[in-house]
């Protein structure tokens, strides 16, 4: 498989990552050279191979149903770039 | 009187304990080295201040007479990707430059209660993305080790733990955090001469560092030796609640079992490691790794580890896949940099402000992440990926029937310049080829140091061993250690 350029401007607008034509063109090449590398893998038998889940084997916890934490809004708030008061500031999503 | 950053971690440990020095004499004398040493470019951040004032809480405890922590007087370097309360934390990306966490990291936090100081926070490759520190925001680190003969090039320390290395080897600490996804502590531990181990995963806790890759990523501890590892790693490990992948078991006392007495231990030797091609000197270490491995006691056997070529290329597609999502929280929105052009909408903003804020290899691990992970592609890539991780995991079990621990080489070849390698992906990529299998079947493995190449430079050792036998692992490479006669440093030029 190999990817064009209208490919991987899809994948940066999935990416949320702005990219411009020049930068999309070089990037063609690199991750075809990634992607024709990572190809390889398709020539291993993997018939009856469970994909891992987990690398050690370990259960899952489960934990008392209480508040452990919270009523810390001015930490959360604390590195906000634009903060509004007691709100996260973002640009206008409704006219 | 002794300079004192000469001394490691049990040394500096034993002395105050004793009342040889003051726990502030030996902050002093790193802050001093640190501040001396500002061309290695290995901190990001300094913090003087805080190395002292924990120095004064042991020397006070000391005083009043109570028990030490196991790490008493030790100031340390914390690489960048560990959270630190009130000290700026950027795993050296533009996207968090600013960033004041408001809690600190579980690893640091034992550290801190162990009686450690904090001499400041490390340089690193981006997000832990790279093996020569050369995609760090803050600039390149950069190795105290030249090659021999008047070549006066700068060299690479290894990544992504790269500042810790060069800290470590500079003498600017005793010994400093790592994290390791796929060779991030054992390869630049080996370009610099130092040890380093990635203890089994789940030993130490990822809350608060960070993260990149999160079923492969784990902190472990650099330092001058096997006993300062050990030291330092009983420190850091521990259940933590707050991590769903901790181990919950009892942290083992390493340091006290330390034995280079290996006799009655198997240790394999994977055939497939043994690449066409493979670097002289490093064949030429391995082969005195072994003989040193034999000296000790331990029976050599070889073995196989059929899937080993495949390692890499299932390495990355993992770390891209759970990097693209974990780093999706970067969004200009609750912290780190926000990006907004005239006019732009949320949609822009995200686009713009991630744009501005990632690197170009961080850039181009989440896009291939994106697409691996995409519809469509998911089986082919991500699925087929994670069967190969399993089946390289079952190679390490099978392989446990017939030894006890691994020998190999932690990297392909000695540390290499700054900007040799860095126009070709791929070929950084393949630095990490003998350390990325113990990664995705989450073993302990470590790397010492095994000797020097040609021109003069360390080479590193690794042994891998089963889960949870960081004591094995730690055992081996103390009998390496006491072996291989390593001394050499880096000639001070800084």
């Amino acid at each position: 498989m190999s990817v064009d350029k209208d490919t991987v401007n899809k994948i940066a607008r999935l990416s949320r990552i702005a990219i411009n034509d020049e930068e999309a063109e070089k990037m063609v090449g690199e991750l075809n050279g990634i992607l024709a590398w990572v190809e390889q893998l398709g020539e291993v038998d993997v018939t009856g191979v469970e994909p891992m889940t987990a690398v050690i084997p370990n259960k899952t916890r489960l934990r008392d149903d209480i508040v452990t934490d919270g009523d810390m809004r001015d930490k959360v708030l604390a590195n906000a770039p634009a903060k509004e008061g007691i709100f996260f500031g973002v640009p206008k999503v409704i006219e | 009187m002794t300079d004192l950053t000469k001394l490691g971690v049990a040394a500096i440990r034993d002395g105050v304990a004793s009342g040889a020095f003051k726990a502030v004499e030996v902050a002093e004398a790193f802050n001093t080295n640190v501040a001396a040493a500002k061309v290695l470019n290995a901190f990001i951040v300094e913090t003087p201040e805080k190395a002292v004032e924990a120095a004064q809480a042991v020397d006070a405890d000391r005083a009043a007479g109570k028990p030490l922590g196991k790490m008493a007087g030790v100031p340390i370097g914390m690489k960048d990707l560990f959270c630190t309360e009130g000290v700026q934390t950027t795993a050296a990306s533009h996207i968090l430059e600013g960033f004041i966490p408001q809690y600190e990291s579980t690893v640091s936090a034992n550290l801190w209660r162990a009686g450690a100081g904090m001499l400041g926070k490390l340089n690193m490759d981006q997000f832990a993305m790279g093996s020569s520190n050369e995609t760090s925001y803050f600039g390149n680190v950069i190795s105290p080790w030249k090659r021999g003969g008047g070549d006066n090039a700068a060299l690479a320390p290894g990544g992504s733990s790269g500042g810790s290395a060069s800290a470590i080897a500079a003498r600017l600490c005793p010994a400093a955090t790592g994290t390791d996804t796929g060779g991030s502590i054992r390869q630049p531990a080996a370009f610099v001469g130092i040890s380093g181990i990635k203890p089994t995963y789940g030993r130490c806790s990822r809350w608060g560092i960070v993260a990149f890759a999160s079923s492969l990523d784990q902190a472990g501890p650099m330092a001058r030796d096997v006993r300062d590892c050990a030291i330092m790693l009983e420190a850091m490990a521990g259940f933590d609640p707050k991590d769903s992948t901790s181990l919950d078991l009892a942290v083992p006392d390493w340091e006290a079992a330390l034995s280079s007495d290996l006799r009655g231990k198997k240790v394999g030797i994977p055939k497939e490691y043994r690449l066409d091609g493979i670097d002289e000197d490093i064949a030429a270490m391995w082969d005195n790794g072994i003989a040193w491995l034999k000296d000790a006691g331990a029976e050599i056997v070889e073995i196989s580890l059929p899937h080993t070529k495949y390692a890499l290329p299932a390495y990355y597609i993992i770390a891209p896949a759970e990097a693209s999502s974990n780093l999706a929280r970067y969004d200009g929105v609750r912290y780190g940099l926000r990006d907004l052009p005239d006019g732009a909408g949320l949609q822009d903003m995200y686009a713009a402000t991630r744009a501005a804020g990632f690197g170009a290899e961080v850039r181009r691990r989440i896009m291939i992440g994106t697409y691996v992970l995409s519809a469509g592609f998911y089986d082919a890539y991500y699925t087929q990926a994670q069967k190969v991780r399993a089946l390289i995991a079952r190679d390490f079990e099978q392989a446990w029937g017939v030894c006890d621990l691994i020998l190999a080489p932690t990297a392909p070849s000695a540390a290499f310049g700054l900007g040799e390698k860095t126009n070709d992906p791929l070929s950084m990529y393949l630095n990490d080829v003998f350390a990325v299998p113990a990664s995705l079947a989450g073993l302990p493995a470590m790397s010492v140091p095994g000797g020097l190449s040609k021109e003069g430079l360390p080479l590193g050792l690794q042994i891998v061993g089963k889960a949870l036998d960081e004591q094995g692992v730690l055992n081996a490479g103390l009998a390496i250690e006491e072996r291989a006669g390593f001394t050499a440093e880096a000639e001070k030029w800084w």
